[in-house]
């Protein structure tokens, strides 16, 4: 099946498990993981956050982060055992041999040095080559990589170029010493589908021209369906279940693995479209925004949002759906344009409008994290709304925390006095969703909120904003770039592009064709669970010219 | 929390330690001074610079009062008068920075302008030159050096709240309709407090170190008023003969400085996370 498997072994972890400290003891992270990768093999490592993918990438290179230790196992590369070969020989191999990709490229570059500064420091401090041959080297490597202008990107700083390409550059970066194995660690999670793809591709093609090893970290299955000819499911650091890829897809043995792969399976019926005479909750009205007055990053925008529905809007990072968001909710007066709330207008900044005004339109964030207070409990954060805008205080106000609680699927007296510190992140995302319902609004914006989550969690949110949505008569702005999620949870659409609205419509409509051509891109970039998607649709697009975001 | 509070401080070094251990012996020497002392505050009790003795342990000064007595008095009036003068610096200056960062605009740019006008000109001069305007009591100068003093802590609290009120948190509560007094005291200032406490220590020194230098400048703390500052200007002839007697009262200032630089440090090393 994988004729890869037939080759020499390069890497070899047996028995390993890591421990962090924490609470003053030491945690397992990893119990006893046991790993082969063969030359030029691409292993894909999956599982949910906190499963010890990352974890075990870094160890793959005999190193671990602060405050981690390994008391037991083995890693032999090529022969040689990392555990005891002292940290001497094994900075000899970090970076010549075997290769670091991580997530965030933004934040893995040194923004004080040029690209091909960067790239040829590893070959040059190993020896490999001298600095002008590093730089020639480079440059063919960013033509590889399919970087545009080879010639002088390399001359630019980090923050001159966009994150698909920093991801590219890092990927020749690690490529410089021509190692034998690379790790990438999520190197397009945090990248736009249309920029993923290109990102997929150029890792894919010199890890095959190269014939290099990688072990491919990611959560997303379909993602690595396209990379790995060998996937390990991993889940509270052991593992799940090993097969290659095609075998997993088609028949994946543990039950676990079947949760994960039907985790995208959810998807709620279709409101029929509101009737011509309705009027909607919210209509954004050819509203025109930019930040000061000469950048404009809305160009007449227009939509309406219905009672009891859910509206996506979606496009790649940039294209104005945050901004979008606060226009509605006046936190960017728009320069031109209204935003009319039940056919009123609102005023244009949230300063101005009544306490009502505001109740009635609740925003949930992206990040949990930092839309939580850490110094607040969950009953403060959920009873502030209540006592604000409804005036309840004392005992009625302790029972409607606990009817809300329960109602986002937390048990109260469990939850209650909890510090958001002592929330996973789809609790604290569940304690948003709270805080917004705790107004009694008719209508909330939702603003990437799953993206930040794993699949299985996403899903559980998602499945509760539907809930709420019937029960409670709400009507959704869901912002997001996940098709994905568009899919499950939309009956309307809006596709934006550069700040403005490029198609709109049902969601059937939408998702079937003809599509309008950027509709097109973003639809077919979405990676499906099929191992040859990829090489099917870069093989598509190339009788066509489209030019891919990013560059 | 008593119990956090000591799993901490088992593991702090002995720098801290020590530090701590000071900073107890000082507060309670200043709390119980008339119990401790064997002479009143301004009591002539001998003659002038009498040496070390029994009767007098640590000698008498200029005019005949009992050295250990002031010394210890003196760590009523010195250290109690910094330490209000620290406390209303942090409460104009925290203020004046939450504010600056919560609401900005024109209120940010209007309150940091005037304080870099404040801070342009040397602190010392600046309290010399007013003291001498509105005429020196202890009132007067705590006024000044806290007015002068807040500018620092409004500069970091300022910067620390700026941090805080771009998380989304806040701006959920903007959005909420909160006004601006529930924004600080509820989102913004739980969430600045850490940097702002091992400040306080720092600053405690240095408004130490002024009123200390403005006594011996003859512009602080008033006689009869036993204080370290005027102690060692009052008996500094006393240094060319080669007695240390005066230099006690500038040695207690130094180690009080030390012994609070100590606690700070290990504070800031806690809460930044680093390991060694």
């Amino acid at each position: 099946m994988n004729d890869k498997s037939e080759r020499e072994i390069l890497l070899s972890i047996r028995d390993l498990h890591i421990e962090g400290f924490s609470d003053e003891k030491w945690n397992g992270i990893v119990h006893g993981v046991d790993l082969d990768l063969h030359k030029g093999e691409v292993l894909g490592l999956i599982g949910e956050s906190g499963a010890g993918k990352s974890t075990i990438g870094l160890a793959a290179m005999g190193f671990t982060r602060d405050g981690c230790r390994i008391p037991k196992g083995t890693v032999v590369f090529d022969g040689l055992e990392l555990m005891t070969a002292g940290e001497a020989k094994r900075r000899e191999l970090r970076g010549s041999r075997i290769a670091y990709v991580a997530q965030s490229a933004a934040a893995a570059f040194n923004p004080a040095h040029k690209l091909i500064d960067q790239y040829s420091e590893a070959p040059t401090q190993h020896g490999i080559m001298a600095k002008s041959k590093a730089e020639q080297d480079a440059v063919d490597l960013y033509r590889r990589l399919r970087l545009p202008n080879p010639d002088e990107i390399g001359f630019r700083y980090p923050h001159q170029v966009s994150g698909g390409q920093l991801q590219r550059a890092m990927t020749a970066m690690a490529m410089s010493c021509r190692p034998d194995l690379i790790i990438f660690d999520e190197p397009t999670t945090a990248l736009d589908v249309t920029t993923q793809i290109e990102v997929l591709a150029a890792i894919r093609d010199i890890v095959e021209q190269f014939d290099t090893a990688a072990i491919y970290i990611t959560h997303d299955l379909a993602v690595v369906a396209q990379m790995a000819d060998r996937i390990m499911v991993l889940r509270y650091g052991d593992l799940v279940e090993e097969a290659d890829t095609r075998k997993m897809l088609s028949h994946p043995e543990e039950d676990y693995t079947k949760t994960l792969w039907a985790v995208r399976s959810f998807q709620k019926p279709q409101k029929p479209l509101a009737g011509a005479g309705e009027m909607p909750i919210i209509s954004v009205e050819r509203v025109t925004a930019g930040y000061g007055k000469s950048v404009m990053v809305l160009h007449d925008v227009s939509f309406d949002i219905h009672d009891r529905r859910t509206v996506a809007v979606v496009g790649e990072s940039g294209s104005g759906k945050s901004t979008t968001a606060r226009c509605i909710t006046g936190l960017l007066p728009p320069i031109e344009g209204r935003i009319l709330h039940n056919g009123n207008e609102l005023p244009a900044d949230f300063r101005k409008r009544s306490k009502d005004q505001l109740r009635q339109i609740q925003m949930i964030y992206q990040m949990p994290d930092t839309a939580l207070n850490p110094r607040q409990r969950v009953r403060d954060v959920i009873g502030r709304p209540l006592d604000f805008y409804l005036g309840i205080r004392g005992k009625e106000k302790e029972k409607r925390i606990h009817a809300l609680l329960e109602q986002i699927e937390l048990e109260p007296s469990q939850f209650i006095d909890r510090y958001p510190g002592e929330l996973s992140g789809g609790q604290k995302q569940r304690i948003c969703i709270a805080r917004a319902l705790g107004a009694e609004p008719q209508f909330i914006i939702c603003d990437e909120v799953t993206s930040a989550l794993d699949q299985i969690v996403a899903e559980g949110i998602l499945k509760l904003l539907f809930r709420l949505q019937e029960e409670l008569k709400l009507a959704y702005m869901f912002i997001t770039h996940d098709l994905a999620t568009v899919r499950a949870i939309s009956d309307e659409v809006v596709v934006m592009l550069e700040g403005r609205v490029v198609e709109a419509g049902p969601k059937d409509v939408m998702f079937t064709p003809p599509h309008h051509d950027y509709t097109d891109l973003l639809l077919s970039s979405v990676p499906e669970m099929d191992p040859d998607w990829l090489s099917d649709l870069l093989e598509a697009r190339k009788g066509k010219s489209m030019a891919p975001a990013g560059n | 929390m008593l119990i956090a509070v000591w799993k901490e401080l088992k593991k702090a070094p002995f720098t801290a330690w020590f530090g701590i251990a000071i900073i107890l012996s000082y507060i309670i020497v200043a709390f119980f001074a008339p119990v401790l002392t064997p002479y009143g505050e301004t009591q002539v009790v001998g003659d002038e610079y009498a040496p070390w003795t029994s009767e007098f342990l640590l000698g008498t000064d200029n005019i005949g009062r009992d050295m250990l007595s002031r010394l210890l008095y003196g760590a009523r009036n010195t250290v109690g008068i910094a330490f209000v003068t620290t406390c209303l610096a942090f409460f104009i200056g925290g203020m004046a920075g939450l504010i600056a960062s919560t609401v900005g605009g024109w209120t940010d740019q209007i309150l940091s302008r005037i304080v870099d006008v404040l801070m342009a000109i040397p602190q010392l001069i600046f309290a010399l030159l007013l003291l001498t305007i509105v005429g020196t009591n202890v009132v007067n100068m705590i006024l000044i050096i806290a007015l002068l003093d807040s500018t620092r802590v409004f500069r970091l609290a300022r910067a620390v709240a700026t941090n805080v009120v771009v998380m989304d948190f806040v701006e959920v509560a903007r959005l909420r309709g909160e006004g601006i007094w529930w924004l600080i005291r509820h989102e913004v200032l739980p969430n600045s407090t850490a940097p702002l406490i091992a400040e306080f220590g720092l600053r405690f020194c240095f408004v130490f170190l002024l009123i200390a230098a403005l006594s011996f400048l003859g512009l602080g703390i008033q006689p009869p008023t036993a204080d370290w500052g005027s102690m060692v200007r009052e008996n500094a002839t006393l240094i060319t003969f080669g007695d240390i007697t005066p230099l006690l009262p500038a040695a207690a200032i130094a180690l009080l400085t030390v012994a609070v630089n100590f606690v700070v440090d290990w504070m800031l090393h806690a809460s930044s996370g680093l390991k060694d």
